[in-house]
This record gives structure tokens, sequence and C-alpha cells, in this order.
């Protein structure tokens, strides 16, 4: 079990609104993402859930009983902080064993609970060794091993992975993910890098500025999501917009194409630009190509592409990839886009 | 070879410094190895004669050198103890987020800049002087006989003065160290179902070891050689029963004009600080290795 819903919970720190009104259904065994830039009141969501921050209003039910007011220990819930918070005088043992033994758990049952993470986690090497000795991937696992010991209704996982280098945080992610198909626990994910939250969610929450701007699957935030804001953070690089001025019937002000839609034409396309500088990845390349009145526009071609710094280019989309926005920022239903 | 020039002038130019250090510490150290195996009163100045051990035998055979051997480990034992128990409270209490808590820091460590001699005597006069002090007052407005603290509980009332003022001290060093303290890991012991006995057997006291070992090596090397606060109040009476090894010296040499005793006193006093040195690093100062 391990159900949560937020019912119009906010949370204020003095006279700042961090967390505007949320509301929000976590599923049994989902893998749920909260993604956003820095400060939009994510992590702070996360603690409110754990019980580490106070809920100023509104009401945090667990297993449909409400847990607003319940101490942390008492939520049953796990939670894996950025700094992996291990306890740096205790062994990977005593480490795991430390939220069994406050439980009062009989030694031999702590003894096989400890057993059994290390062959999940793959600690058995370390189990004797002090957190200082281990690496940041290590540590990394220690600190999950703790958690699962627990057989939380939930994990919380906040931020695990920014500490980690980039080949690591590959690896990380897959067994994080490899570790919730395992555990089949409902497990909630703050992160800022929205890779980490399309490649491992089931559903992905974005955040701004203390609201959740949309809910919903990987492929549901790239392919529609609901406004300006939601259309720039999910995708990487991220989409290109282009302001127009709206016109009688039609009150798109700005259209957006991410830079896998934008192509290179021979004809006469929607835009004409120069290239700029190009980034090549081998397996595809980006380019930055300056276009007079609209601003720099980044797209995303094959691994050979032949251009080169300087030259002229044509650029057009297909229709049905062109975003359109009003001056809210809200996704408008698409219509016919001819340049500007 | 850039590096091997700047080594031999960082060297050259440590020189002077570190002959002078050394000078300043062997020069005093030789001569009272000297005066102690003569026979050096000042008294009859001029009669100084090679006495051998003799000096040492009387030093060490004395009653007093017990009774102030033994009071010389009271005084460092008891205040050791005061000030890091109350020195863990105080900076628990210091780190709590309280109003004008700036200020009330500043007011804590007051009393490590007082001088010895002045905080001594505030303490004689003021507050535990018989008739008119404080304590006094305190004890005849509950109805109960005032203690005379200097003449029942010599010992222990220098206890007390010379943890008032290294309390602060102590406070101050253990309240860095629980500043920090990765905030992170008292959460996730919240999460792990500690309570705050737990946090702070578990979490706190762990990470205040290497301080407390830092507290205990500096204030035991500083307690070995009270003095000031025992000569302003008790002159280390009634007796015998408030001097310590520091002060036995000062009165075989300086009162009773017994130069070489004195000597041997201090050769003595020397070896035990080391021994004492030796046997709180090897007890504590794995603490500090990391």
């Amino acid at each position: 079990m391990g159900s949560i819903t937020l019912k119009q919970v906010t949370k204020t720190f003095g006279d700042v609104n961090v967390i505007k009104p949320i509301d929000l259904q976590i599923h049994d065994g989902e893998f749920i993402v909260f993604v956003g830039p820095s400060g939009c009141g994510k992590s702070t969501l996360l603690r409110m859930i754990a019980g580490l921050e106070d809920t100023t209003s509104g009401n945090i039910d667990i297993d449909g009983k409400d847990a607003t007011n319940t101490p942390p220990a008492k939520r049953g819930l796990a939670m894996v902080f950025q700094s992996y918070a291990l306890y740096p005088h205790m062994s990977v043992r005593n480490n795991i064993a430390f939220p069994l033994k406050r439980a009062k758990v009989p030694p031999a049952e702590i003894e096989a609970k400890i057993a059994s993470a290390a062959k999940i986690l793959n600690l058995g090497d370390y189990l004797d060794r002090k957190p200082g000795q281990l690496s940041g991937g290590q540590r990394q696992r220690v600190a999950i091993g703790r958690a699962i010991v627990r057989q939380p209704s939930a994990f919380l996982f906040d931020e695990p992975l920014s500490n980690l280098d980039a080949s690591l945080r590959v690896n990380m992610r897959l067994e994080i993910s490899e570790l919730h198909k395992t555990l089949d626990t409902t497990m909630i994910y703050v992160t800022h890098d929205q890779v980490e939250a399309m490649t491992m969610a089931d559903r992905i929450a974005v955040f701004n500025a203390g609201v959740i701007e949309q809910v919903g699957t990987p492929l549901e935030l790239y392919q529609t999501p609901v406004n300006r804001f939601v259309a720039g953070f999910i995708g990487s690089p991220k989409m290109n917009f282009i302001e127009v001025e709206p016109v009688d019937g039609n009150p798109t002000s700005c259209v957006g194409v991410r830079p896998e839609h934008l192509k290179v034409t021979q004809d006469k396309g929607l835009w004409t630009g120069k290239v700029g500088v190009i980034e090549h990845l081998g397996s595809e390349t980006f380019l930055h190509i300056h276009v007079d009145g609209v601003g720099p526009l980044t797209l995303k071609a094959d691994g050979d592409c032949p251009l080169k710094y300087g030259d002229n280019v044509n650029l057009t989309a297909p229709q049905n990839k062109i975003m359109h926005f009003d001056a809210a920022g809200k996704t408008l239903p698409p219509t016919p886009f001819s340049g500007n | 070879m850039a590096t091997m020039q700047s080594r031999n002038l960082a060297r050259m130019m440590l020189f002077p410094s570190v002959v002078l250090l050394l000078a300043w510490m062997i020069v005093p150290l030789c001569m009272t190895l000297y005066f102690s195996f003569l026979d050096y009163n000042l008294l009859t100045p001029g009669n100084e004669e090679f006495i051998g051990f003799l000096n040492y035998e009387f030093f060490l055979t004395d009653p007093a050198f017990f009774a102030s051997f033994f009071n010389t480990l009271l005084l460092v034992g008891g205040v050791l103890l005061i000030t890091i128990c109350g020195g863990i409270g105080l900076a628990i209490l210091l780190d709590q987020a309280i109003w004008g808590r700036n200020y009330v820091r500043i007011m804590v460590l007051a009393p490590f800049f007082v001088m010895p001699t002045v905080s001594a005597l505030v303490w004689k006069n003021m507050l535990m002087n018989p008739v008119n002090g404080l304590f006094a007052h305190f004890a005849i407005w509950i109805g109960v006989e005032p203690v005379d603290f200097f003449a029942q509980i010599p010992l222990l009332s220098i206890i007390i003065i010379v943890s008032w003022q290294w309390l602060p001290f102590a406070a101050l060093i253990l309240l860095t160290s629980i500043q920090s303290l990765d905030r992170e890991q008292l959460e996730a012991a919240d999460l792990d179902g500690a309570g705050p006995f737990s946090k702070f057997i578990y979490i706190v006291m762990p990470h205040l070891s290497r301080a407390i070992t830092a507290v205990i090596l500096i204030e035991t090397i500083f307690l070995l050689s009270i003095f000031a606060e025992i000569l302003v109040t008790t002159s280390g009476g009634p007796g015998y029963a408030s001097t310590n090894l520091t002060y036995l010296i000062y009165t075989q040499s300086l009162l009773q004009f017994d130069v070489g005793g004195g000597s041997a006193g201090g050769i003595v006093a020397v070896i035990i600080a080391n021994i004492v040195a030796i046997f709180l690093m090897r007890l504590i100062g794995k603490n500090l290795e990391d």
C-alpha cells in the first residue's frame, strides 16, 4: 500500500507562499517525478510529505488516513537525501540497521534484512566499512539500503543523483528504475533534470513557482503540454519559441517548434537564417541558427550534417508539430501557420 | 628548482624563531634541573652544594606531596567533568533559534575574558563570602545555615570557580562543532524513528567526540597549572586541603625559600604532566586522527 493524496496543500514561510494550493493523487506503486526549476517548491512539497516541514493548510492523506500532523517516523515513508545523510561514524551495516534497531526489531530479523538489502544493492563487500571509505555511488546505494529495510509504503528521493558524475548518474538511474520494478512500491522522486524525469517516471508533475503546471506521463507532457512553460521545460534541447503578432480571429502570440521537428529545406521555408555554432555529438548535431527578426533557433540534425558556420539555410517544420500559445502562455488548438 | 630554493629559504627564515622558542624552553628547564640537585636556600645564599637526589627524596616523601597530587587530579577531573557536561548542554541551548542569539553567545563567553585573580576575588567576596555573600543571603532567606565555602569545601569551591571560567571555552568549541552537524543527518534520523534521546546518543555525541577530545586536551594543559585562583582564595588551606602541585611548588620555593626543593617539585610536576599527556593521547588521541 502506498497511495498519497494531497488536498489543497499550501506552505508559507513568513510572507512567502512557497506552495500554492496543490491537489495531487499519487497512486499505489507508481513512480512519480516532481520536476521543475530550482526554487519552484518541489523539494519543499516532498519534505512536507515526509513530515520534515509543517503543512500550513490542507491535508496530506497516506493510505486513506490523514497524516498531516503525523510525525515523520510514523508515516511509514523512507527518504533518500541529496547528501545521502549517512551516519559517518557507523559502519554500513549499522547505518542500515539503525531504523530497525529504533523500531526494536529482533537482532536475527535485522541480520536477515541487512543481508537481503545487501544482496539487492550489491553491498556485501562493504558492510563493515564506514561511509567515508565509500565512493559516491556506493554511498547512494547504502542510503537506498537504509530506506528499503524499513519496507516503507513509499520512497521519497530528494535529488539523489545530483552529486554523482554523469556516467554514474546514468547507471544509478537504471538501478533505481530496476529497484522500482523489483519492489513495486510507490516512489516520489524530485529532480530538476528533465532527462531523469522523462526516463524514470510513470507520471511527471511539472512544478513552477509553487504550483503544478501539468501532471501526466512523459509522452503526454512531450506531445501535449498544456502551456508554454511545460513545453519549454520538457525536451532537450529546449523548444524554440517564436513570438508572432496576434491577428483578428487568431489569438496565437507565440509558436513553438521542437529542435527535432525543425528541418532544413531547399524550398522557401517558414524562416531563413544563418548557421551559427554547430555542436557535433556524433549521433546527432545541434545547429544554432540566427534568424533575422526571430532570434536564435536550435535545430537537431543527423550526425553527418554537412552544413558549415555561416551557411544560409531555409527552415521549415511540419504543421502538426508547431504548437501555438496565447499571450498568457496557454496552449491553443493547432491552426495553420504560414510564417511571420 | 624553484621548489628546492623556496624550501631552503623557508627553513632559513624559520630558523631564528625555532631557535628562540627552543632556548626559551630549554634554558629554564635545564636551570630547574640543575637547581633541583643543589641544596639551594635563599636564606643561606652562597652555600649551594650538590646533594644528589636528596631534594627529590624530601619532596616525594612529604605528605603534602600526596595530598596536592590528588588535589591536582581532583581539580583537573572535576573541572573537566563540569565543563564538558555543562558545555554540551549550553552548546545545545545556544544552538536553538532564540531572539538575540548573537548577544547571548557573547555574554556566555564573557567569563573567559575575566582575569583569573579578578574572577576568583569576585567569587570569594561577592558570592561565597559566608557573611556578605549572595549565597549566604540566599541560604538565610530559605532558612538554612550558610556554607563557609572556603573553610568547609575549599577544593570544591575552587573547582566551581575554575569551572565557571572554563565553561564558556568548552561551550564555544562544542557549539561550533554542533553547528557543523549536517541537518540532513538529523532529518534522516527523524525518519528512521529516532527520538530526541536516540538522536543525541547516536548522532550528536559521536559528531562531538572530536571537539570533546580537543577540549579535554587543551583544558588539561591549563588546569594542571591552576594557581591564581588558589592564591587569592584559600592560599592552599585549610591545611593542604586545596593545595595543588603548582601551589605546593610555590610554597616550597618562595614561602620556604627552598629553591632546590621547589625545583625538584617542578621537575616532578613536569614528569607528571607528561604522564598525563601520554595517558590522554593514548586514551582519546585516536579521535583526532582521521
